[in-house]
């Protein structure tokens, strides 16, 4: 079937079989491989994209269901000239992420987080994530980016 | 994944039609269902989407004061919109799985699946809610049978659920954290004509009401009225997470919790 929607600003199609996650849309037909598919158990968190603004885990969603939808994956989130926006600078300049196989997915879901929550607490941060795994860092660099993103400030909390 | 259709009717209408072909399977917000999928435990020919339906959308209070909840209302718009008139309620969606698993699955789709494990059955029992469908309407006792079991029909869609709100309530989930659902729930209500408790998690037949628990609360309502009840661990599940005993001991803990939760 046809499905069309707007992923990162723009307008795309695609013919799609009624089996097709919307991970699979993205990175197979669209090459948007930035969405990383970890578990394809809907546990990881890796898939994370925004749905109508809404935080989604794309490899259990049907494309077809975001038939007509506003979908933003990582690829959308750098600043117009390219540079990283304020929560991908912030994940760097706080070692946020080590082998970044997890992190387009953090980034996602922070990036929802402080739409609904622009000044988080260190609970609300780490409570937010239980949906989205890192093997590598321990979380606190995450946690920690995320607070400097929103402007806060980290000096006092988790170690480097 | 085998092959399927897949359909987006817009009226409920609509979506009793399409599921009337051979095999086809309504789908709510599918965290449930696509994972199933995925394992090829299912092979429906055509999956009806029904989160295209306004009128199954939403939360909204009656003339009686019940509270009305969509069929297809994922479980973060219950937890934001139901806070004000039903607020333990509302936590419990709140508790389901993790944000983005919120922001896609359905009241419906929980309680149609009936997960011996999930934590909607159990407000929806322990509110003795209103299981409203496209032909009829199911008082919450007659509508759980069992393990992944109800009352519904085939092609039978669960259009809203409407829940008197009780004067006080409480959701205690022990979570097991691997799969974001409930080692043990206990959903505890209080109505000005009794007490019921639902416990999720913890049977072999599904979401159960614990009767001696709601006879001793009905006498005094507090923590202590439980203290020489227990449950017995017969019927209870035993896996890798926890045995039998261990179940049956923390739906005493659970009950108790919520018990203090609602003084």
């Amino acid at each position: 079937m046809k499905i069309t929607m707007t992923v990162n600003g723009k307008a795309v199609s695609g013919d799609v079989e009624g089996r097709t996650l919307l991970s699979g849309f993205l990175r197979e037909h669209l090459s948007l491989t930035g969405t990383h598919v970890g578990c394809d158990t809907a546990q990881c968190g890796a898939c994370l994209v925004h749905v109508n603004g809404e935080a989604v885990k794309s490899c259990n969603m049907l494309a077809a269901e975001a038939d007509g939808a506003d979908v933003g994956t990582i690829e959308g989130q750098a600043n117009a000239d390219g540079s990283l926006n304020a929560i991908q600078q912030a994940f760097q300049d706080h070692h946020g992420l080590q082998c970044g196989f997890c992190t387009p997915g953090m980034v996602m879901s922070a990036a929802a987080l402080l739409k609904e929550n622009p000044r988080p607490t260190e609970a609300e941060i780490r409570k937010y994530l239980e949906g989205n795994l890192c093997r590598c860092t321990g979380y606190h660099n995450i946690v920690k980016a995320i607070m400097a993103a929103s402007g806060q400030d980290v000096s006092s909390i988790a170690a480097e | 994944m085998y092959s399927f259709d897949f359909e987006k009717p817009s009226t409920v209408a609509d979506a009793v039609a399409a599921l009337g072909a051979e095999d086809a399977q309504a789908l709510g917000g599918g965290q449930t269902l696509i994972p199933t999928l995925k394992q090829r435990l299912a092979a429906p020919s055509k999956l009806v989407s029904l989160s295209g339906i306004a009128e199954m959308q939403g939360v909204c209070v009656e003339d009686d004061g019940s509270l009305s909840i969509g069929g297809a209302t994922t479980h973060a718009t219950v937890a934001r919109e139901a806070a004000a008139t039903y607020p333990a309620l509302a936590a419990l969606a709140g508790q389901i799985g993790d944000p983005a698993v919120r922001n896609r699955g359905t009241i419906g789709g929980s309680v149609a699946n009936n997960d011996p494990a999930a934590c909607y059955p159990a407000g929806v029992l322990g509110s003795a809610a209103t299981i409203v469908t496209n032909t009829r309407q199911i008082a919450a006792d007659a509508f759980f049978e069992g393990m992944f079991t109800t009352a519904l029909e085939e092609g039978e869609i669960i259009t809203s659920i409407r829940f008197p709100v009780p004067q006080v309530a409480s959701y205690q989930k022990f979570l097991q954290p691997a799969s974001r659902f409930a080692l043990v729930g206990v959903y505890l209500a209080r109505f000005a004509d009794g007490v019921r408790v639902t416990v999720t998690g913890a049977s072999e037949d599904g979401v159960f009401r614990w009767s001696e628990a709601e006879e001793a609360l009905n006498k005094e309502f507090r923590p202590d009225a439980l203290m020489d009840l227990r449950i017995n661990p017969a019927n209870m599940i035993a896996d890798l997470h926890g045995s039998k005993a261990y179940r049956a001991h923390l739906v005493s803990v659970m009950t108790k919790r919520a018990v203090e939760a609602c003084m």
